[in-house]
Parts: C-alpha cells; sequence; structure tokens
C-alpha cells in the first residue's frame, strides 16, 4: 500500500491535482467533480492539470465551505495510473479507500 | 436552551456611570457606540485610556498597571476615578495592596483561549476583595461570557460581531449547574443539595 | 457506581440541549467551522480522516452493564458497528454524522454519560486502576476521588481555558496500573501517620514529545485538603504555563524550566491561600456519601479455592493460560479480575463490535454484578466473578471471540488509531499490531516470553503511550514511507521510566523482524524464565539489542 510519493500536499508539485473536503452533515471524504458537485469516489473527481485550473477549483472548494456542503476543503496531488487515479501520499490512498485494516469498510474509488 | 440574562446589581461603579448623559438611547443594542455588555445590555464606555507617555485627560481615566504603580502617589491627587489595565502575565498581587483607589479593572484576553485572566479575576475578587467594576477586554466571545462572570467579571467590552447579535438576541448560553464554588461570581449563587461544591444560580 | 442525581442530570441535559442548539446552527449557516470548532471539540466531536469522530468519556474507566449496552446500540444505530477503547478509558466512533451526534449526546445522557471534556485545554477525564474496588492489593479504592475531581473539574470557569490539556490519574494499590506518573498530576492513596486516608501528589509527568516523570511535591496529603491542593496546582499552571509554544505549554514542561523545587513552593503558598477560604474542603461525611456509590458489592462467601476452577485448568490448556494471564486474585476469596481481552490474535487493538458490547453487558449481569471496566490497555475488565463461574463465562466470552488468554503478554499490544483513522497521524500503527500479533501468537511463544509491554503510536503525540511500552514503537513519515522508531525499557508502572530509542528506525516491512530480533535476544540473553522483558532490559543496557539489530559496531 505505499507509495512513492512526497513529503507534503501543500507543496502541490505533481501535475494532476483533485479538490477532496469532507461532506458538512455526515463528515464523509468527498471529491469535487466536474460540475462543481461533490462525488465520494475518487475516480469521478474533476482532474486539475493547469494553474488556472486548480485556482477555479480551490475556488469552488471555498464556495461549498460557504454554501455549508463541505469542510475543510484542499487540492491533494495524484497520479494516472493503470486503474485511473491515484494519490500520492498514504494518508490519501486511505482517506479514499477506508482504513487499510477494515476490508469489509473499503469503499470504491472507480469512475 | 439556557438563556439566561446576567443579574442587573448595584456595585460602586454604578456611580461612575452615571457621568454618561444618554442613559435614555441605550435600547439600540448593536450600536458600536455602546461597546460595553454591562447590567445586561449595551452601554456607553465613559473611561479614556492613557498609554504610556500619553496625558492623563480629565474625568475617569484608565492606565496600564506599570504606569499606575509609578505615578500612583501623584495619580491620587486627581479628583477622578482610576482604572487599571493589567495583561495576562502581569502579576495581580501588585495592584492588590492599592485597590481602594482603583474603580475599574480591565483584564485583557488576546485570544479567548488565553485563560490567564480568568484566575486573576477571580484572585482579586475572592482573595483581595475587590469590588468595584471588572472587566473583560479583548477577544471576549459569548461562549466564554457566563464563566467570566462565575470568576467575576461584571462588565464586557465585546467587539465580536456574532458575540455581539447572540447578546442582543439574548442569548446568555449558561449551563445552570456549577461544580464549583468560585467565592468571586457576579450572579448570586446558593448552595445545591449537599455537596459543597454544588452551587444554583439563586 | 456513582448514579446520578437531579443536580447531575440537570447539568447534562443543559448542555446537550446546548450543544443541539450549536449543531443546529451549524448546519444552518449561522456558525461558520472556524466558530464551531472549539465548540464541538468541547463536546468531544473532532474531524478525523474519513468522518467525524465522537470521543465518549467513561469517567475511570467504569461502565455499568446498561451503559455498554447503550454504547453497543448507538455503535449499530449511529455508526458502522463497533466502536474503539481507548489508552484513555474512552470509547471513541469513527463515524458519526454531525446531524446524528445530538441524538448520540441524548442517548448517552440517558444513562449518565456524557462526551464533555474529551478534548481541548481543560482537565480531561479522570483515569484510574482498572481494578479500583477489586484488587486484592488496594489500600482504598480511588474512584470516589476520581469522582469528585471529575464533578468539581466540569465546566471549571477558572480551568478551561489551561495552557493545554491537562490529565489527571489516581492510584488506589501500591503497584500503579494508572501510569500516574506520566500525568500532568498523578495522585497515589495512602495512609498518613495519623492512619487517615491521603494521597501521594505528582506534578509534571507526561508522554508526547518530551516525556517526562512526574516529581512528587507532597508525599501526604490529607483527603480533606485534595480539591483545594488541585486547585492551587491548576492556578499556578494557568497563570504561569507556558502559552507561546504548544509543544512547551503541558505543566511537564513548567515544572522543569522553573525546577521541582520552586514549583513545589509556589503550589504550597497558593494551597495556604486557597484552604484558607475554606470552600473546597472536603466534609468526611460527603466522602462517605460518595464513597457509599462505590461500596463493594454483596458477594456471596465461597472458599478460596474452585473445584470447577481448577477442573477446567487441568482440562484446556487454553482456558489454563486465560485463567493465569487474565484472572486477578480479587480482594474477596473464592472471586477473580477478570479481563476480557479486545486483543485477539491478527485482531485490532482496543475495537469491539456493537455485539460484543452486548454480550460483555449480558455476561456483567450474570456473572459481575452488573459492573464493566475499561482499562488503559484498551481491555475490558469484569471485575467481581467468582472463581466456579470463570469456566462459564471463558466459553461465552470464547463463542465472540473474546476470550483470548494473552493479558500482559506480548500479544496485549496497546497501539493507538495512527494512519488509518486519524487525521494528526504520520504512520499507521494498527496493522504493525496486527503483524506483531501473528508473528507471536502462538501460545507456547507467548508462555515462553513472559510479561511483554509493545505499544505503538502513529505520532509523537504519542497516544499509545510507546514511551512506556517495553518495547515501543513510535511510526514517523520518513519522505513518505512510514518508519518505526524503536524504544527499549520504558514502564508506566510504580517504577516508571521512559523508554531509549535503540537506533535508525525500520520501515513497516522491516519492523516486525527488528522486534523479533528484540525479543530473541531477550530469550537468549535472560538469566532464566523469571526475569522479565523489562528487567533484561535494565540489566543489560541497550547494546546487546542494538548489536542485534544492527550489527557489532
Ligand atoms: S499518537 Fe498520533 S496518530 Fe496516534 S492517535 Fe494520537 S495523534 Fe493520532
Amino acid at each position: 500500500m505505499s507509495a512513492p510519493i512526497q513529503k507534503s500536499a501543500a507543496k502541490t508539485k505533481a501535475a494532476t491535482q483533485v479538490v477532496t473536503a469532507n461532506r458538512l452533515d455526515d463528515g464523509v471524504v468527498v471529491y469535487l467533480d466536474a460540475r462543481d458537485g461533490w462525488t465520494e469516489r475518487l475516480g469521478e473527481a474533476a482532474i486539475i492539470e493547469t494553474p488556472e485550473a486548480l485556482a477555479a477549483a480551490v475556488a469552488a472548494g471555498k464556495a461549498a465551505e460557504a454554501a455549508r456542503v463541505v469542510v475543510e476543503s484542499y487540492p491533494i496531488d495524484v497520479a494516472r495510473g493503470p486503474e485511473g487515479l491515484a494519490p500520492l501520499r498514504l494518508r490519501e490512498v486511505i482517506r479514499a479507500a477506508g482504513p487499510t485494516v477494515r476490508a469489509d469498510l473499503l469503499r470504491p474509488t472507480g469512475a | 436552551m439556557e438563556t439566561r440574562a446576567p443579574y442587573a446589581h448595584d456595585h460602586p461603579a454604578a456611580a461612575v456611570r452615571a457621568v454618561r448623559d444618554d442613559e435614555d438611547s441605550m435600547t439600540e443594542t448593536a450600536d458600536a457606540n455602546l461597546p460595553l455588555w454591562r447590567n445586561g445590555r449595551f452601554e456607553a464606555d465613559e473611561w479614556t485610556r492613557a498609554g504610556e507617555g500619553e496625558a492623563v485627560s480629565e474625568g475617569p481615566a484608565l492606565l496600564p498597571l506599570v504606569r499606575f504603580l509609578a505615578e500612583r502617589d501623584a495619580l491620587a491627587a486627581r479628583n477622578a476615578p482610576i482604572g487599571v489595565v493589567v495583561e495576562p502575565g502581569e502579576a495581580i498581587e501588585e495592584l492588590a495592596p492599592h485597590l481602594d483607589r482603583v474603580s475599574l479593572v480591565v483584564l485583557t484576553f488576546p485570544k479567548y483561549a488565553d485563560g490567564r485572566s480568568m484566575s486573576s479575576a477571580r484572585l482579586l475578587r475572592q482573595r483581595y476583595g475587590y469590588k468595584g467594576e471588572l472587566r473583560a477586554a479583548g477577544d471576549v466571545l459569548i461562549d466564554q461570557m457566563p464563566l467570566m462572570r462565575r470568576c467575576g467579571f461584571d462588565s464586557f467590552e465585546v467587539v465580536n460581531g456574532p458575540t455581539r447579535a447572540q447578546l442582543a438576541a439574548g442569548k446568555w448560553p449558561d449551563v445552570p449547574f456549577y461544580y464549583q464554588p468560585t467565592g468571586a461570581s457576579q450572579q448570586v449563587e446558593i448552595p445545591a443539595g449537599t455537596r459543597p461544591w454544588a452551587r444554583r444560580p439563586g | 457506581m456513582y448514579r446520578y442525581d437531579e443536580f447531575d442530570h440537570g447539568f447534562v441535559t443543559s448542555r446537550v440541549a446546548q450543544f443541539r442548539d450549536q449543531v443546529e446552527r451549524r448546519l444552518s449557516g449561522e456558525l461558520t467551522e472556524d466558530q464551531f470548532k472549539p465548540l464541538r471539540l468541547m463536546n468531544g466531536v473532532y474531524l478525523q480522516l474519513h468522518a467525524y469522530m465522537l470521543r465518549i468519556a467513561v469517567p475511570y474507566g467504569t461502565l455499568s452493564s446498561r451503559q455498554l449496552r447503550m454504547l453497543g446500540h448507538i455503535g449499530r444505530t449511529y455508526d458502522r458497528g463497533y466502536g474503539h477503547f481507548t489508552t484513555r478509558q474512552n470509547l471513541q466512533f469513527n463515524w458519526p454524522a454531525l446531524k446524528d451526534i445530538p441524538a448520540i449526546l441524548d442517548d448517552l445522557a440517558s444513562v449518565e454519560m456524557h462526551a464533555l471534556q474529551t478534548s481541548g485545554n481543560c482537565i480531561r477525564n479522570v483515569t484510574t486502576d482498572h481494578f479500583a474496588g477489586a484488587a486484592a492489593d488496594e489500600i482504598a479504592d480511588p474512584r470516589p476521588y476520581a469522582e469528585i475531581l471529575r464533578q468539581w473539574s466540569s465546566i471549571h470557569p477558572e480551568f478551561s481555558y489551561l495552557p493545554r490539556k491537562f490529565k489527571i490519574a489516581v492510584t488506589g494499590a501500591p503497584k500503579d496500573r494508572a501510569a500516574i506518573q506520566v500525568h500532568d498530576i498523578g495522585l497515589e492513596l495512602k495512609r498518613g501517620p495519623d492512619g487517615g486516608i491521603g494521597f501521594a501528589v505528582y506534578v509534571g509527568g507526561g508522554q508526547g514529545r518530551t516525556p517526562m516523570i512526574a516529581h512528587k511535591v507532597r508525599d501526604y496529603l490529607p483527603e480533606e485538603d485534595l480539591l483545594a491542593y488541585v486547585e492551587a496546582i491548576m492556578r499556578v499552571y494557568n497563570l504561569h504555563g507556558r502559552r507561546d509554544n504548544k509543544y512547551k505549554a503541558r505543566i511537564k514542561i513548567l515544572v522543569h524550566e522553573t525546577g521541582a523545587e520552586e514549583i513545589t513552593r509556589q503550589i504550597e503558598a497558593e494551597f495556604v491561600e486557597v484552604k484558607k477560604t475554606e470552600l473546597l474542603r472536603l466534609p468526611d461525611e460527603e466522602i462517605q456519601r460518595i464513597t457509599a456509590y462505590f461500596a463493594a458489592p454483596d458477594l456471596a462467601p465461597k472458599p478460596a479455592r474452585s473445584g470447577a476452577f481448577e477442573a477446567a485448568k487441568a482440562d484446556s490448556a487454553a482456558f489454563a493460560a486465560f485463567a493465569e494471564n487474565n484472572v486477578t486474585p480479587h480482594k474477596a476469596p473464592g472471586y477473580g479480575v477478570v479481563t476480557v481481552s479486545l486483543k485477539p490474535i491478527g485482531g485490532i487493538p482496543g475495537d469491539a463490535t456493537d455485539v460484543q458490547m452486548e454480550v460483555v453487558a449480558d455476561l456483567a449481569d450474570a456473572y459481575s454484578q452488573s459492573e464493566i471496566r475499561v482499562s488503559h490497555e484498551q481491555n475490558l475488565v469484569l471485575p467481581h466473578v467468582a472463581l466456579d463461574d470463570v469456566p462459564a463465562l471463558y466459553a461465552k466470552l470464547a463463542e465472540h471471540g473474546l476470550a483470548t488468554g494473552n493479558a500482559g503478554l506480548v500479544t496485549d499490544i496497546i497501539a493507538c488509531p495512527g494512519l488509518d483513522y486519524c487525521a494528526l497521524a504520520n504512520a499507521r500503527s494498527i496493522n504493525i499490531a496486527q503483524d506483531l500479533s501473528n508473528r507471536f501468537g502462538a501460545p507456547e511463544r507467548q508462555k515462553d516470553i513472559g510479561e511483554l509491554k509493545i505499544k505503538i503510536s502513529g505520532c509523537i503525540n504519542a497516544c499509545g503511550h510507546h514511551h512506556v511500552g517495553h518495547i515501543g514503537l513510535l511510526g514517523v513519515d520518513r519522505r513518505g514511507e512510514e518508519v518505526y522508531q524503536i524504544t527499549l525499557g520504558g514502564s508506566g508502572d510504580e517504577t516508571a521510566s521512559v523508554g531509549a530509542l535503540v537506533g535508525p528506525g525500520f520501515t513497516g516491512d522491516q519492523v516486525v523482524d527488528a522486534v523479533e530480533t528484540v525479543v530473541d535476544t531477550y530469550l537468549k540473553l535472560r538469566q532464566g524464565p523469571d526475569e522479565t522483558f523489562l528487567s533484561a532490559v535494565r540489566r543489560l543496557g541497550q547494546q546487546p539489542f542494538k548489536e542485534a539489530l544492527y550489527g557489532a559496531a
């Protein structure tokens, strides 16, 4: 499960990113999709590959916080792989898929 | 939810308050000209602050602790009330011997999470028997105000917008079952049951 | 057990109503997250990796069957069918929806429980010996004093905005099962020169980034002065504890920087003043009244030796191991204190399903006077079981995966939630605990190794108490990789010590082998089966372990 990784998502060095947050009313992990909605599946997230798109997505995240849809939105680094998107940091891998020690609680990440 | 307004009560600073001349126009509670929450309503601040090196004006004057201690004899000659601002980190004990000359003590909260002035307030009231106005200033938020009152504060300089709005709406988020006697509270509290530490609002 | 009176009920329901209002204001947009966060934290609600987390206080680790059943109900109704018992004798639910939390708090209030002061810079849940009121070596039951402290510290107006969180532990026995010397305040019940009851008072212990063993500031404090003395300590700390750096804000740093002698002088001087007011003197009648709630249950007299118990031991090696490790002598002859292990081989330390909670509640009704304890070692305890009943109890526990006879052994591992759940984590803890448990799980091997406490934390906050593990593992993030540092020789008992780092860390793939190397080195070098791992490390020092792990220098 250990991905080769960079230290901090805040540095946002990777070329590919998505915006994530937790939903306000139940706390569930969600991702910003292409229609400025929020999906539980990483694979359905809007893929960000330009600085302009990043700025727009971060702004959409803040707007959704203000609109009481989500809390604590932020961009994360991801890579396109054979099985779709994969976060670079283990922390985000675990947020996307669920605890690594509870196979029964794993959640689908694909599109 | 328990929302009880602070008890109006008499204390020596009431004399100072008489300086105000617009007592009847106090109904506009969210008015920024009325920065103080006192006696269950917003009121004007009649005190003038004099920092280091600034002239002490006529009328009620508010000085930092260090300056008050340095100039207290000269200040005693004035014929107007004196107030002292004590920051957290300053020793309240230093003010204790001079409390009979002081009509207002302002204790500050640089951040709401900095609880040092809670201890200073209790010491002033409980240990040093201070009876004058005790004001909280700085980052004063509604959720701390009931606790502040139980530690001895009876006036609050409130700038936070949501806090002002909630006070204006009559909110006072107290849990009126107290597991501690403070010996300092600015509301009437009476023993509850056999536990010597339990209190209820009286 | 303590029962709420009208006052206590009023307090908790009023507080729940207040939080319900705050949650509604948050969901309706009146409160922003910045405004809401301190309010939710005061009610034990965190935002973790996957969802909100609700931390419920189990005061001094004591639960009634009714309360445990309610926790099971909440786990099933509002969560995903399980909860996690923590090293602070609390219970965490990992998946509650914010909108449901007021209803959960109502359910808790209906069984005299709450989630207050399980977070924030206030006095946290007071912890104590999980064998309190039952252990044979006890001088007095620490729980009445813990209850008095719990009440007095609840929404304390002066001490709710301390420099940092504050933890108090009380033990009633000379064998310290509450790790009092690594708490902000540690209280040890003892008899005074006059034959009365009082406390030795320790201040300034702690774990986290800068682990420290506490200083004894008072050799004997009469019980009537308990609150006055604690208030004096709190005031000195509140006024003088550092607020400029969150990592230096615990009282241990104040004690360290001020000096033990000077801090003792300040506390004693403050105590003289607080005592003068008489406000906090604990009258004997009131201590007696609270103590009566914790009166020892009426246990039918039994012969010290139980035929059924002995026969079951002879019959089954698994039961014999359970009897040896999980059954501790009770004050009353013919009774035992039974540890219900939440550490099945390869399982998640401290997790219990809703059904397991209900089963233990039922068994407490049947065999243990309806009482349960939560230990800081993340197990449950049935404190008053007749030895005659242990075989039947064991059989029922076994049906639900709760009969692992490993209390105190190498697989009784403490692990914090780590990166699988915790937003602050650097590395996972649970998976390492599972791998270690599988590696050492064979019964003969565990028995051969004997008492060995492994404790794992997923970051420097040390919720997994790794500093006081005989073997401690600390997860760190090394350029994105999970790496574990090993410390040796820590202990949280009356011989408290902080473990020392043995050398460079190991990756997740290597660390289980490394721990095995340490254990094998101990087995090779010990003076005999009676020399425990901890004694051997204390005798041998780090060198032989270093050589085994990293080769001769
Ligand atoms: S030790 Fe760190 S990772 Fe583990 S629970 Fe505590 S804060 Fe989280």
